[in-house]
């Protein structure tokens, strides 16, 4: 019986974590991207969040280590679910090699836009990495469609039953469009997994929201944990100071991005810049996949922030007057242009051939509006190197200038901070940062909110100790008679209540003791005392009685005393009878008698009357 | 409160307001009474062979008189059509409460309020009639007039502001979404699959399930299917919004109507709808896009008329989220969701906010137009009711069921149009029902009374009511229904601190107790986790004795028997050397010489009478209870 109790009051928190947790270089920028894929189990159920790859690896460290997971065994009986919290690659890259290659059919969730965004992205990245670098033993188109028959869609607040005792449930996470944080939770247990977000709002996107869901556990992303970032007003201003100089002086503008996500931002900000200033020089966007992008803006124009909700059918933000398709041909006009093209760390495809074509030119300039990650040409500017080894041994030389501009959109320290504020967790466990700054957040976090705060490294488990309340069903008629019984009718006051806990199987219910009796059909078994109590009186006995019943009227002023016809007294239901003495006439025995349950009062009232009555009664 | 509808059948009784200056309405002769008498003629018309009221159009409100709203905590609204009182009610009413609907309900409903606001501003009327509705008078006027129930309480419509005062009180949800009520009960929106956004609630705490299943459907078209699953288990099912027309099968009026549209345009006439701006209108345009062609119609325009067409056209446009699961694979591809996108960028749908402006230049026929409002009492409907009412050629067909068409073309007549009724209702059907019902099984069904009789004019038509059993339990307007449900349990949770302080014995193999002494907090409706009692201060307890018990302290209650021979070796064990029993009809009695003492033993109760010595007393109590468990 013991040790079943423990079992139940001592569930435990596993939190497997997979974070590569890298680089930094390049001064300001102190950005990773690592593949985010952690591995939570939460009372007996085991959840996967993110399914990510990394980007600067071309070999199998490429995406996470499955084997952490269940050396032996399928994915599919190990896991409940995969939770995938937003498009981008390093979150989600790794979802086809994990369930067609590894080999996974549970559930996988995400939400709409990400449901219709990612395949898109996989498959582009699968183009650039098969078709153009001629690698093998890469997941096919195939498999990405069939990965993604695998995804359930869920709404944003949506609860989610997976199974009897697993759901999940969506909060707006305002990093991308479709990102979302997802609470898990078991019975009383939670967890919040944040994914990337983003607390400020911008020009698209609305801020991350959750409520005080009071998670056992916050997974939070740690990307900006010792930044505070300046205001977002200035970095635009700058940004836009800096492309217009530049297309001033007659130079080209190339803006590395990924088709969906900042690229949309930084368009809006162009957008109407554009049309303040009157500007003519021409804007391009990559052909393909952006265009698609703006399209699913459009569609998916519930999950913007709430300015271009509430403007869109006079006029959609995304469908764009100033900025049109790029051409190859293009690249060779004269005159200045800005071009946004992908992708964005400069690692291959047209933002690498134009910025080849560009660089020599000191009066063009090349803008970095996200992370890079080590080894990609993009790492590599801006870590300052301005003599590139391309293919061929060819040797590039960059004059161009080189800019970094964090757009990313994720939550600086602040923000990190006010979402704890907002969901109150118990623990919180900080990943997807570096950590140098992760320590130095964590310190904070344990400071202000007093509360655990820890920081895996890749590959470590994590426990965590929960205290889990058991629920149990409290039969109304037993809550609504001890509501009664409270001596005042105060509701805030704390009620003393007595009850039964039956446990059968697995349920636990709390019922009045009758009723357990009575269900488990058994008597009750009724204990009384009977005491006799001496009393000098030479009075006649209802005299006695009468005195008594003053004595005690006086005295219990708090119950009911009552003198009944047949001379006997009773204080609530306890009976109190006299009797003359047998041999003494001056005596007067009085039998007090009450049950078990009246024990104190009982106890308390023979005491009493065993120092006899007052002497002097009028 | 589930629900805020309008009832909009009211305005049949008014005169149609024309966007134009129309000869015909600014003549008609005003009623006069049996007996000569003429004071009402500024008021009633006669038009047509009846008699309508001239005056802006009033709508009947809910029932506002019999309950104080301002008690009402929370309104859930179920689908667009349903939350077109909400103004009335948030803004007049003394309501501070929430309301709860999802967004596509929001902001669709609002295009709606937006669209009736709209036309009837457009036209200011002079005169608000209100001696008519005098009871007196009321009395001596002809049918339906005389027979309209509480015409005190019908409003003019409200205003823009009230609209946007009322919808900033809405709170939006998603399906699914579990939404904590003051700690009591939680609701939950389910899809029901009628329209964009619609919902059914679930009303629930840890053991009692109501479900609120109103406009629903189980046909596929554009929304969310209706999700059954989750309305199983339910203690009450309250069922409402079923299909006005439940004779006419959706389908079968969707091909009628497109042939009918067809043969009108074929032979050069016109064709109106009226229609909402929302809803069916969706789903027509989508069977004439596949239509149209094969029907050799690609050179007709299609007009959609209303101030809020082009809101509506985007709006369902992003709602992918909300649709059926083929339209929300289009959005991945990515393209928009419905065909009317389409139909936009190839000109052959052109939609404008009213007649006057574009439309005007634009305007060919022969043409369709789809245009409220349906009841044909206000809206861009009146200029083309008037424009085309005297030709043969063109048709009017009838969509939507809210509305009787005879009534609604009644101040029209005589017509040389041809009227064609397909009505399209997707809501549940009786057949339909009695299949839902046998899926959820719900231990009780609460419906309007209309439900559970067959239709007054097809009284011979039992299929047409709900049949279930046990047989459901019918409402009326303002009465007040019991439902035979008793609360049994509630949920509380027990902390690890409390649980340790518990001892659990096993009684029956299988089944083990624990007594809980604890002191229970209760605090938004909500009982916090017990806690173990506190133990008095030191200081009192000195004293303990010498005080008063306060209240009542709980002493377990007892269970079990004490077996004879074991309760006399322990009493020998405790240093009672005289112990003597005597055997008893019911049980045995036990007596201890010395100190005076009687024990009886029976069954299901022990008796310890003894001289007043409390620690003998004591004593004896703790040795019995030994043998006794405490519940």
């Amino acid at each position: 019986m013991f040790s079943w109790f423990f079992l139940l009051f001592c569930d435990v928190f596993l939190v497997f974590c997979d974070v590569s947790l890298l680089f930094c270089c390049c001064p300001g920028a102190g950005q990773d991207v690592g593949r985010s894929c952690i591995l939570v189990s939460i009372a007996g159920k085991n959840v996967m969040l993110d399914c990510g790859m990394h980007m600067g690896y071309n070999d199998d460290r490429r995406f996470p280590d499955f084997s952490y997971i269940t050396q032996n065994g399928r994915l599919t009986d190990f896991l409940d679910c995969v939770i995938i919290s937003h498009f981008h690659l390093d979150h989600c890259g790794a979802l086809p090699y994990f369930s067609e290659m590894v080999g996974y059919d549970g559930p996988i969730y995400m939400s709409h836009p990400t449901k219709a965004i990612c395949p898109i992205l996989l498959e582009d990245y699968r183009k650039i990495t098969v078709d153009k670098k001629g690698e093998t033993n890469f997941f096919t188109s195939q498999m990405i469609k069939d990965c993604m028959k695998k995804v359930v869609a869920v709404h944003l607040h949506q609860t989610v039953q997976v199974d009897e005792e697993l759901e999940i449930k969506a909060y707006y996470a305002g990093h991308v469009l479709g990102a979302a944080m997802f609470q898990i939770k078991v019975g009383c247990e939670s967890v919040v997994y944040t994914g990337d977000y983003n607390m400020t709002p911008d020009r698209h996107l609305g801020a991350a929201w959750i409520d005080k869901c009071r998670p056992d556990l916050l997974i939070t992303e740690s990307t900006y944990a010792t930044t505070i970032r300046d205001s977002k007003r200035c970095r635009e201003r700058d940004f836009l100071k800096k492309v217009h100089e530049t297309v001033e002086r007659g130079g080209k503008v190339l803006i590395p991005v990924f088709a969906l996500g900042r690229a949309q931002e930084l368009c809006i900000l162009l957008e109407t810049f554009w049309e303040r200033m009157n500007l003519k020089a021409p804007i391009y966007f990559s052909t393909g996949l952006t265009e698609k992008a703006n399209h699913y803006y459009k569609l998916f124009i519930t999950w913007t922030n709430q300015k271009i909700r509430k403007t869109f059918v006079q006029r959609n933000m995304f469908e764009f007057k100033h900025i049109k398709a790029f051409d190859r041909a293009f690249a060779d006009n004269p005159g200045p242009m800005v071009v946004f093209a992908t992708p964005g760390m400069l690692h291959a495809g047209q933002s690498l051939q134009i910025f080849r074509k560009w660089a020599g030119n000191e009066k063009n300039m090349v803008i970095m509006p996200g992370y890079c990650v080590q080894g990609t040409v993009g790492h590599k500017i801006l870590s300052g190197q301005r003599k590139l080894e391309m293919e061929g041994r060819q040797i590039l030389e960059v004059k161009m200038q080189v800019e970094y501009m964090s757009f990313s959109a994720h939550a600086d320290a602040k923000g990190i901070m006010q979402l704890i504020r907002q969901a109150e967790p118990r623990n919180v466990l900080l990943v997807h940062g570096e950590a140098k700054k992760m320590e130095f957040l964590r310190q904070k976090i344990e400071q202000e909110f007093h509360v655990s705060c820890f920081m895996p490294a890749n590959g470590e488990t994590t426990t965590i100790l929960t205290n889990p309340s058991i629920p149990v069903d409290i039969s109304l008629g037993l809550l609504k008679r001890e509501t009664a019984i409270g001596a005042a009718p105060d509701a805030k006051k704390p009620k003393l209540m007595h009850g039964t806990l039956l446990m059968k199987d697995n349920s636990f219910r709390l019922v009045s003791p009758e009723q357990a009796l009575k269900e488990l059909g058994l008597a009750e078994h009724q204990l009384r005392f009977t005491c006799r109590v001496h009393i000098q009186d030479p009075r006649k006995e209802h005299e006695t009685v009468l005195r008594v019943y003053n004595h005690l009227k006086g005295i219990l002023k708090d119950y009911s005393v009552q003198h009944l016809p047949d001379g006997s007294i009773t204080v609530e239901s306890i009976l109190i009878q006299a009797t003359a003495h047998s041999e003494d006439q001056g005596t007067k025995v009085l039998l007090v008698s009450w049950t078990y349950q009246d024990e104190e009062l009982g106890s308390y009232l023979t005491s009493l009357l065993k120092k006899g009555l007052p002497q002097s009664t009028p | 409160m589930l629900d805020c509808g309008l009832d909009m059948t009211s305005t049949l009784n008014f005169l149609p307001l024309p966007l134009v200056q129309s000869p015909r309405l600014s003549k008609l002769p005003g009623w006069v009474l049996k007996d000569g008498s003429m004071f009402l003629d500024k008021e009633l018309k006669e038009c047509s062979g009846h008699v309508f009221v001239d005056s802006v159009p009033e709508f009947c409100l809910p029932e506002t008189e019999l309950l104080d709203l301002s008690t009402v905590d929370v309104i859930l609204i179920s689908n667009y059509h349903c939350m077109m009182a909400l103004p009335y009610i948030t803004e007049y009413t003394g309501f501070t409460g929430t309301v709860y609907a999802t967004e596509p309900t929001v902001q669709i409903g609002r295009l709606l309020m937006e669209e009736l606001v709209n036309s009837i501003e457009r036209v200011p009327k002079a005169q608000s009639a209100s001696m008519w509705k005098n009871k007196e008078v009321q009395r001596l006027l002809p049918a339906p007039l005389k027979d309209a129930v509480e015409v005190s309480m019908w409003r003019k419509c409200y205003t823009m502001p009230e609209v946007n005062a009322a919808l900033s009180k809405i709170q939006l949800v998603g399906y699914s979404q579990k939404i904590e009520l003051f700690g009591a009960v939680q609701v939950t929106p389910l899809s029901s699959g009628y329209a964009l956004g619609s919902s059914n609630w679930i009303i629930q705490s840890h053991y009692e399930k109501v479900s609120y299943v109103s406009g629903s459907s189980l046909l596929t078209t554009h929304p969310q299917p209706m999700d059954q699953a989750s309305l199983k288990n339910s203690d009450v099912l309250i069922l409402t919004g079923l299909t006005q027309i439940p004779t006419a099968n959706p389908d079968g009026m969707v091909g009628e109507f497109c042939s009918n549209l067809a043969m009108t345009v074929r032979n050069g006439g016109n064709v109106l709808v009226p229609c909402y701006p929302s809803g069916v209108i969706y789903d027509l345009l989508e069977c004439l896009y596949q239509y149209i062609d094969s029907a050799g119609l690609s050179n007709v325009p299609f007009y959609f008329i209303s101030p809020v067409a082009n809101s509506s056209l985007e709006f369902s446009q992003i709602f992918a989220e909300w649709l059926c699961h083929n339209k929300q694979t289009k959005v991945y591809l990515p393209e928009p969701p419905f065909p009317h996108a389409e139909l936009i960028q190839t000109n052959k749908l052109k939609h404008y906010p009213s007649i006057h402006g574009d439309f005007s230049n634009d305007f060919k026929q022969p043409c369709v137009v789809f245009t409220g409002h349906p009841s044909l009492r206000f809206g861009d409907v009146v200029h083309f009711m008037e424009l085309w009412g005297k030709s043969s050629l063109n048709t009017v067909i009838f969509t939507e069921p809210d509305f009787s068409y005879l009534d609604a073309l009644a101040p029209y007549q005589p017509l040389a149009m041809k009227c064609v009724y397909c009505p399209i209702d997707t809501r549940l059907n009786f057949i339909q029902v009695s299949k839902l019902l046998k899926e959820v099984q719900p231990l009780h069904v609460v419906c309007p009374e209309q439900y559970t009789q067959p239709p007054p004019t097809q009284s011979h038509r039992t299929d047409l009511m709900i049949d279930c059993q046990p047989p459901a339990m019918s409402y009326r307007r303002a009465e007040v229904l019991t439902l035979p449900y008793k609360r049994r349990y509630e949920k509380i949770e027990i902390m690890p601190d409390l649980a340790d302080s518990l001892v659990p014995l096993e009684i029956k193999p299988g089944i083990s107790l624990a007594t809980v002494s604890a002191v229970l907090h209760t605090k938004d409706n909500k009982h916090l986790p017990p806690k173990p009692p506190q133990p008095p201060a030191s200081k009192k307890r000195k004293r303990v004795s010498d005080d008063v018990p306060e209240g009542k302290s709980l002493k377990p209650l007892l269970s079990g028997s004490i077996p004879m021979d074991q309760f006399v070796q322990t009493l020998e064990k405790h240093g009672f050397s005289d112990v003597k029993v005597e055997d008893t009809a019911k049980g045995h009695i036990v007596l201890l010489q010395e100190a005076e003492t009687l024990i009886q033993l029976e069954e299901d109760s022990t008796h310890i009478i003894c001289d007043n010595d409390e620690p003998l007393r004591v004593k004896l109590r703790d040795l019995v209870l030994k043998f006794l468990q405490k519940f």
